[in-house]
C-alpha cells in the first residue's frame, strides 16, 4: 500500500506547489501591469522582506513578538486544559460556570485591547494579557466538553480496577479528551496570531504589528506587505507544526475511528 | 468466599421506583465458577454491579473473605460486556493489561511478567504491541480477560461477557474461560442470559426470576471436565440441566 501511495503523494505535493507558484506568477504579472503603488508586485515585496526580515529588527521585533505569542498561548493552553479537566469531570461546578464561560467566549477578544491598555499601559504585559484572555476559552471549553464525554464503561472500568485519581485524570480523561483539546488548541493558536498583531498595532512600541503600523505610517507599501506576508507565514508554520504533533499523538484516534486502516 | 445476603436494589423512589433486584442471597466458594442466569431485564447486571461495589445496594449486604464490602473491593476484577468501550484505544494491548497494575505497587519487571503471563493465557502474546481497534471483537474481549487475570483478583466478575460476539467466537471464549480458570486457579462469577452457556460453564447455576429478581433455584452442574463444546453439550446430563433451567426461567 505504502509503496504505491508514496509516489502518488509526491505527485500531489508537486501539483500543490505548482498551483501556488502559478498564483504567485499571476499576481506578479497582474500587479506589474496595474502598476498601482498600493499593490506592489511580489518581487518587490520579496525585496522589502529581505531588507526588513534579515535586519536587526529580527532580534528586536520579530523574535520577541513570536516569543510573546507562543508564551501566552502555551500558558493559556495549560491553564485551559487544567481548568477544563477539573470542571469537565465535576458536573455541579461545570453547570455553574458553563454560562459564564460561554458568555466570555463570545466576547470578541480584540475589544480587550483598549481595556488592557488602560490596565497595563503600552507594555508587553498588555499584549500577553490580551492573548491569554482571548485564547484560553476555546481550549478550556473544548477540554471541558471532551472531559465530560468520557465513556461510562471506562468510568466503571477505572472504578472496578481501583485506578488512582491521578492516573484516572492523566491516563484516561486527558487522552479521551485530547481530540477535542487539539481542536481547541488549533483555534486558539490562530486567534493568538491575530491578537498579537492587533495589540501591537494599537498599543506597543515594538513587535511585528508595530513594524506593520510603522511601515504603513511611512507609506512604505512594499514593507507593509512584507510584514503581512511574514504574519501569514508564521500562521502557516504554527499550524503545520501543531498538525504534525496532533498527527503523531492522535494516531490512535484516527485508527479507532476507522479513518486509516 | 463471597457472601451475598438479602441483597436488593430499587432505582428511584416514590411512584417512579423500580425494584430491579428483589432479594438475592448466595455464596461463591474459592475456585468455583458460578453462573447467574435469568430472563432479560431481571436485574442481573444490577446485581453484578452491586457485588462489584459499583452500585450501592438499597438493602442487604455483600461480604468478601468475611469482610463487609463497601465501595469497590481491592481484589476483584470485572470483565464488561462492552469490551471496545472498556479498553483504552490509545494504549496498546499490553498497555491496557498493564494499566490497572500501575497502582498496585509492582515493579516494572513484575508488571511486565504479569502482562506477558496473562497475554499468553489468552493466546494474545503476539498481539501485545497492537492497539485494541486493530483486533476483532473476540480478541478485544480476550484482552479484557487478560487484564482481569493480570490483576490477580480473588474473584473475577463477568457481566454478559460474550453477548456481543458471534457464535463461533462465543464458543471459543467459553472454552478460554474454562481453560484460564484452571490455569490461573480463578474464582469466577459470571452473569448471562444464555441458558446453555450457564450450564456449559458453571459448577453451579443460580436461576433468577424476572424482575424484581430472587433466586428461584441453585443447580449443581455435575458435568465431568474437561468440558467440550460437542460432547458435553450432547450429553444427557447437559440436556437435562438445560431443560430444567429453561423451565425454571419460563415459570
Amino acid at each position: 500500500m505504502t509503496a504505491i501511495s508514496l509516489p502518488q503523494n509526491r505527485v500531489r505535493t508537486v501539483q500543490r506547489w505548482l498551483v501556488f507558484l502559478g498564483a504567485l506568477l499571476l499576481w506578479q504579472v497582474l500587479a506589474a501591469r496595474a502598476a498601482n503603488p498600493y499593490f506592489p508586485p511580489p518581487v518587490q515585496i520579496a525585496g522589502a522582506a529581505g531588507r526588513l526580515w534579515l535586519s536587526p529588527l529580527l532580534g528586536t521585533n520579530v523574535l520577541p513578538s513570536v516569543a510573546r505569542l507562543l508564551g501566552a498561548w502555551a500558558v493559556a493552553s495549560v491553564l485551559g486544559v487544567v481548568i477544563g479537566l477539573g470542571l469537565g469531570r465535576s458536573r455541579v461546578v461545570a453547570d455553574y460556570f458553563e454560562f459564564l464561560f460561554s458568555f466570555l467566549r463570545t466576547l470578541p477578544p480584540p475589544l480587550l485591547v483598549p481595556v488592557f491598555i488602560v490596565a497595563f499601559g503600552i507594555d508587553s504585559r498588555m499584549e500577553i494579557a490580551v492573548i491569554l484572555f482571548g485564547v484560553i476559552w476555546p481550549v478550556l471549553l473544548n477540554t471541558m466538553d471532551g472531559a465530560r464525554s468520557v465513556d461510562q464503561v471506562k468510568v466503571d472500568t477505572a472504578r472496578a480496577f481501583r485506578i488512582s485519581r491521578g492516573r484516572w485524570v492523566l491516563g484516561v480523561v486527558l487522552p479521551a479528551a485530547s481530540p477535542k483539546i487539539f481542536a481547541g488548541l488549533r483555534v486558539s493558536l490562530s486567534i493568538s496570531l491575530i491578537l498579537m498583531v492587533i495589540s501591537e498595532l494599537g498599543g506597543s512600541t515594538s513587535g511585528i504589528g508595530y513594524q506593520l503600523g510603522t511601515a504603513q505610517g511611512q507609506v512604505d507599501l512594499p514593507g507593509m506587505w512584507a510584514w503581512i506576508v511574514l504574519i501569514s507565514l508564521l500562521g502557516y508554520v504554527f499550524n503545520r507544526v501543531l498538525l504534525q504533533v496532533e498527527h503523531r499523538l492522535l494516531a490512535w484516534h484516527r485508527g479507532a475511528m476507522g479513518w486509516e486502516q | 468466599m463471597l457472601d451475598v445476603s438479602g441483597l436488593g436494589h430499587t432505582y428511584g423512589s416514590g411512584d417512579k421506583a423500580h425494584t430491579a433486584v428483589g432479594e438475592v442471597s448466595f455464596t461463591v466458594e474459592p475456585g468455583e465458577l458460578v453462573c447467574i442466569v435469568g430472563p432479560s431485564g431481571c436485574g442481573k447486571s444490577t446485581l453484578l454491579r452491586c457485588v462489584a461495589g459499583l452500585l450501592e445496594p438499597s438493602k442487604g449486604s455483600v461480604s468478601l473473605h468475611g469482610n463487609a464490602v463497601s465501595g469497590v473491593p481491592d481484589d476483584l476484577a470485572v470483565v464488561f460486556q462492552d469490551y471496545s468501550r472498556s479498553l483504552l484505544p490509545w494504549r496498546t494491548v499490553a498497555g491496557n493489561v498493564e494499566f490497572p497494575l500501575r497502582d498496585r505497587g509492582l515493579s516494572k519487571a513484575q508488571r511486565r511478567d504479569r502482562v506477558a503471563e496473562a497475554l499468553s493465557w489468552v493466546g494474545l502474546s503476539k498481539a501485545a504491541g497492537k492497539h485494541p481497534w486493530q483486533l476483532s471483537g473476540g480478541m478485544q474481549q480476550r484482552v479484557c480477560i487478560a487484564r482481569a487475570l493480570a490483576y490477580r483478583p480473588a474473584l473475577m466478575l463477568m457481566d454478559e461477557p460474550f453477548a456481543s460476539v458471534d457464535a463461533q467466537t462465543r464458543a471459543d471464549l467459553e472454552d478460554l474461560v474454562l481453560k484460564v480458570r484452571e490455569e490461573a486457579d480463578m474464582t469466577v462469577l459470571l452473569v448471562t442470559h444464555d441458558i446453555d452457556e450457564s450450564v456449559y460453564l458453571a459448577d453451579r447455576v443460580l436461576v433468577l426470576s424476572g424482575s424484581p429478581s430472587t433466586v428461584v433455584e441453585t443447580l449443581k452442574v455435575d458435568l465431568p471436565g474437561p468440558r467440550d463444546q460437542i460432547t458435553t453439550r450432547g450429553s444427557e446430563t447437559f440436556v437435562r440441566l438445560r431443560t430444567e433451567v429453561a423451565q425454571l426461567i419460563r415459570h
